[in-house]
């Protein structure tokens, strides 16, 4: 059952895609980007509860940092009209600098926790910050029930 | 017949579905139909045009000289405004790729069940409680996502977009989350000018004429209801915008009366606090886009293969697929479209959009566009032919 990989590109070179989990968004609390921590059935076997709820819960709280509406917020709002959001061509808005340590912290998440289990995280940015979307592999020499060889059809390239 | 694939790179703009054009390489996105959108940059260059030639003169050296100064800030911000809106994206949903899609399709048919054959599946609709009231998100059969709460698809654009306020045509683009508030400030600042250059309108007939400050009543009369007419129509229309801001609603939602008050429905996003609602809509977050316009992506295009041409330098990974599913896995969308056919599909897109004006706004919406543009235009020429002909 354990299918053993160490880092990230043994995952791509050696496995093969078997199915796709998607964690939906969580609207209870309104438009503001959250995930469900509900556990999928599909990752019984694979992880630890725990584990993905700690990863989901520490994505929530980045996106929770990058709506938040306060002082900063209104700072940068306003001097960004008054030079009519020119400014915005040199300047990279909080929002995209959040998005820049979410992807850090997943590649790190990745690398770390769930390559060497035989999944994978994408950003949920590139999937337009509707779904979480955990990627199963198996092992290609282990030759179990892997139905397709379907590639991923983003073409995610790294 | 052999087809060779060639695998090359192209931006991913060039194969985003939907009905959008797009400029500079994917840095600007707008409709399709960018006709109105001329005529309004027209209106507000030529009047300004029209200000700074004949007027600004004459009041740069009788008052002073900061007025056409702070006319030339106000319309440059106008026009930054109006830009802006026009050229960003409102906050389009990309949508599902197919694996999502089957998913969705799963979770779909489990929670309906076994549907007796010959009996139509209940509507696809998940039901959510947002602050305490309950809100359905509806599915679009286009996109294959449910829909994130007050986003709708723009059938003009053929897009789902995230807080989706309505499609203007005098901007060329959606209305949505990440454009509304350029939006705002565009009619905020147009309402401003618009003022602006009429009372210096005024002062300057009341100056050349009767320097002691004498108006003959029929004049005056005259001019203020040029004001008025011309003035009604953005200014209404700011107000209008100013008021869905305090209640934090969208333009959408006020049409469909979907918070109206009947069956104890109230609007969840409000915070019932008007100067909360108007920061949130106007200082919140600037939301990046999701739709990576510029990105790079790989497309491979079957190319026949002749013995004459040199081999295709980059063969893509010798996949032996069928063509058809390779083309099902670039999801082409061809942009470009022969031309006799234009014509026609200008008729249809404009027969379209009226049923689109008049279905969304009534029969309301399309006589206010039209009295809008007839009363524009009208208003500016006789405001400038009575100046000229008091001038000569």
């Amino acid at each position: 059952m354990a299918t053993e990989f160490h880092n990230l590109q043994e995952l791509r070179h050696n496995a093969s895609l078997v199915t796709k989990v998607f964690i939906q968004r969580d609207y209870s609390e309104g438009t503001v980007c959250r995930f469900q921590s509900k556990f999928p059935s599909e990752l019984d076997n694979r992880i630890e509860r725990t584990l993905l709820e700690e990863t989901v819960k520490t994505l929530n709280s980045y996106y929770v940092e990058a709506e938040k509406i306060g002082g900063q917020s209104y700072l940068e709002g306003c001097l960004a009209c008054a030079t009519a959001y020119i400014i915005f061509l040199c300047m990279e808005t909080r929002y995209e600098k959040v998005l820049k340590k979410i992807s850090s912290y997943i590649q790190e998440q990745n690398e770390k926790i769930y390559a060497p289990r035989g999944l994978l995280l994408t950003d949920p940015v590139e999937r337009g910050m509707r779904v979480l979307e955990i990627s199963l592999f198996e092992d290609r020499g282990s030759g179990s029930s892997s139905p397709s060889s379907t590639m991923s059809s983003a073409g995610s390239a790294r | 017949m052999s087809a060779v694939m060639i695998t090359r790179k192209v931006r991913k703009w060039e194969k985003l579905p939907g009905k959008n054009t797009f400029c500079c390489d994917g840095r600007v996105m707008m409709a399709r139909q960018k006709g109105v959108f001329y005529l309004t940059l027209f209106l507000i260059v030529g009047t300004c045009a029209l200000f700074f030639a004949f007027e600004c003169p004459y009041l740069a050296i009788h008052l002073s000289p900061t007025i056409p100064f702070f006319a030339a800030l106000l319309f440059l911000f106008v026009i930054a405004m109006l830009l802006r809106t026009s050229f960003s994206d409102p906050g389009v949903l990309p949508r599902a790729l197919p694996e999502e899609a089957t998913f969705i399709e799963m979770e779909i048919e489990a929670a309906n069940g076994n549907v007796p054959a010959g009996q139509r599946p209940p509507p696809r609709i998940r039901n959510v409680q947002i602050n305490n009231q309950i809100v359905k998100l509806k599915y679009c059969y286009t996109c294959k996502i449910f829909r994130p709460p007050r986003a709708s698809h723009c059938s003009i654009c053929d897009n789902c977009v995230d807080r989706f306020d309505h499609h203007c045509p005098w901007v060329g683009n959606c209305v949505g989350k990440r454009n509304y508030r350029y939006f705002y400030l565009f009619t905020t600042s147009l309402s401003l000018l618009t003022i602006y250059i009429f009372t210096f309108d005024i002062v300057h007939v009341v100056m050349r004429e009767y320097p002691d400050g004498l108006i003959s009543r029929n004049r005056h009369v005259q001019r203020v209801l040029v004001c008025f007419f011309t003035l009604w129509s953005v200014v209404g229309l700011t107000g209008f915008h100013t008021y869905l801001i305090s209640l934090n609603q969208t333009t959408n939602e006020d049409i469909k009366g979907s918070w109206s008050g009947k069956n104890r429905v109230q609007n969840p996003y409000s915070h019932k606090n008007i100067f909360k609602n108007c920061c949130e809509v106007l200082c919140g977050p600037t939301y990046p886009s999701v739709l990576d316009r510029r990105g790079l992506m790989q497309d491979d295009m079957p190319v026949s293969a002749t013995p004459a041409a040199p081999s295709s330098s980059s063969l893509s990974s010798s996949n032996p697929v069928p063509q058809t599913t390779v083309r099902s896995h670039t999801r082409t969308h061809t942009h470009t479209e022969p031309l006799h056919t234009l014509p026609l599909k200008w008729i249809e897109a404009a027969k379209h959009r009226i049923a689109m004006t008049v279905s969304i706004g009534g029969q309301r919406g399309l006589l206010f566009s039209v009295i809008h543009v007839v009363i524009w235009m009208w208003s500016h020429l006789v405001a400038f032919l009575l100046i000229e002909q008091i001038d000569s």
